[in-house]
């Protein structure tokens, strides 16, 4: 596991208390009775881990990041981003 | 009991900064929403919002007043006068100490909370003004009102987020209705633009990028409005007494607590808010021809707000009602917006017109009832409610009747 995986799954488990040994890439939030207000916990201290800013508004219809894995993969492309642009 | 009525009305917002000018913007459903002007954006992400433009506080107060007044008193204040002067009531003697003085606020002195911050963090100044606290106490506004008129009845503030405008214009009613006071000057006031508050409102997710579309397909939230409103309410017995013009009958008041989550709404506490307004109102659902929604544009709150009044009228009856939210126009004014909707709900009664949602584009499945889409409608209404649904789940429900004499 990568470290910026490993690292989101620490914030998860945190945030949202969630016994880290149930998360895995194709792992639900939704399955994970992720509540919404700990979604928003969660993407701020990711934002502050990786120093990134993650455009995520409570309001979007349709849900952008269903598993896990969605998350990992969104942060590492946010984080390629704006190293590039740094 | 007294029977309540609304006798002079007072507002000041980003859709007009008197009682004519307010109502033209909101009956036509002409959207003030706009690019933020009165703040530095650099640091925001969040760059829209509903201000009071065109407006040079010196102009109204001397500088001695105004430098006791953050922008909050100062709009709470323009809507008093409005208000007191449409009702021509005094407070001379006993008539003020018969007088409250109930007006609501979400947030209190942010840009003086927010200046006196910078100049510690970010200047590194050693001082701020020795006028910080008083100017951003949350009574501040009622007490300046109170001064300004000599108001020496029950005076206080209110704080329920979202609905205080709405719980202090309940408890001034209540206050009339039951012998306490003859008169109340009552609402709500909020200048919640300051740099450190937008923060905090971006930070929560809730904000939206275009602008408030509630109810329809697509919306992405919320966005904030500054401004105040003010409603004299007398008893009916001293209103006839001196032949005042009554725009509504105050009816009832309706209020609950979700005790469910500190964000998320919920229907059967929202709907246990609308059932109680209209029992103590002695309302039918049919009767409610029209509902000022709490319609905040976010996800959460217009799919909640809509299976609410579907509990709480039946479905037969909210089918046949109409709902629009005037956050549409006027943004979202936290803790004056209740107040700003009442006078809305008044307006449209003594009018016969339904004022529309602004902005609305296509329909929302989640969201499926009448919301007077963008063209204001003729009808006359007999009964409106004005619904307010605070963060933290405290819900506060007005219940107005059309008054005929």
């Amino acid at each position: 596991m990568s470290s910026v995986e490993s690292d989101i799954y620490d914030i998860i488990a945190e945030k949202s208390v969630v016994d880290r040994s149930k998360l895995h890439s194709a792992a639900k939030l939704e399955e994970l009775e992720i509540e919404s207000l700990d979604v928003v916990e969660i993407i701020f201290a990711i934002e502050e881990k990786f120093d990134i800013h993650v455009p995520y508004n409570a309001n979007d219809q349709e849900m952008e990041f269903e598993t896990v894995g969605d998350v990992v993969d969104a942060v590492r492309k946010l984080i390629d981003e704006e190293g590039a642009a740094a | 009991m007294n029977r309540v009525v609304i006798t002079g009305l007072g507002a000041f917002s980003a859709a007009g900064k008197s009682i004519p000018e307010f109502w033209n913007t909101v009956r036509d459903g002409r959207s003030v929403i706009g690019p933020l002007t009165i703040i530095p954006t650099d640091n925001l992400l969040i760059k829209i919002g509903a201000e009071v433009k065109d407006f040079e506080p010196k102009d109204h107060f001397d500088s001695k007043q105004l430098g006791l007044l953050d922008r909050f008193s100062q709009l709470g204040l323009m809507a008093a006068r409005e208000a007191i002067g449409d009702a021509g009531v005094g407070f001379e003697g006993e008539a003020g100490l018969r007088t409250a003085c109930l007006i609501g606020a979400g947030v209190g002195g942010q840009q003086t909370l927010d200046e006196s911050y910078y100049r510690i963090y970010a200047q590194g100044r050693k001082n701020v003004h020795p006028f910080t606290i008083p100017r951003l106490m949350l009574n501040a506004a009622c007490s300046h009102i109170c001064m300004e008129h000599g108001i020496t009845g029950p005076a206080f503030a209110v704080a329920s987020a979202c609905s205080s405008a709405s719980h202090a214009i309940g408890q001034a009613f209540h206050m009339i209705r039951s012998g306490m006071v003859d008169t109340a000057v009552t609402g709500g006031t909020e200048a919640c633009i300051a740099v450190g508050t937008m923060k905090g409102w971006e930070a929560i997710r809730v904000m939206a990028s275009d602008t408030c579309r509630p109810f329809a397909k697509g919306r992405t939230g919320m966005v904030l409005g500054e401004g105040a409103a003010v409603a004299v309410l007398e008893s009916l017995d001293r209103a006839k007494a001196r032949s005042a013009k009554i725009y509504a009958e105050l009816a009832g008041f309706g209020m609950s607590s979700d005790a469910m989550d500190i964000t998320l709404p919920d229907a059967n506490g929202a709907a246990r808010a609308i059932k109680s307004a209209l029992g103590d109102a002695k309302l039918n659902p049919e009767d409610v021809d029209y509902i000022n929604a709490h319609g905040t544009g976010t996800a959460a709150n217009d799919a909640t707000e809509t299976k609410a009044v579907r509990l709480a009228l039946g479905d037969a009856s909210a089918e046949k009602t109409a709902m629009s939210s005037s956050k549409s126009v006027f943004g979202h004014a936290l803790g004056g917006a209740g107040a700003l909707e009442l006078v809305v709900s008044a307006l449209a009664l003594k009018n016969g017109v339904l004022p529309p949602t602004a902005n609305f584009t296509e329909p929302d499945p989640d969201c499926d009832l009448d919301y007077v889409p963008n063209e204001p409608r003729e009808r006359p209404i007999g009964a409106a409610i004005s619904n307010s649904f605070a963060f933290g789940g405290l819900n506060a429900v007005l219940a107005l009747r059309r008054f005929d004499g």
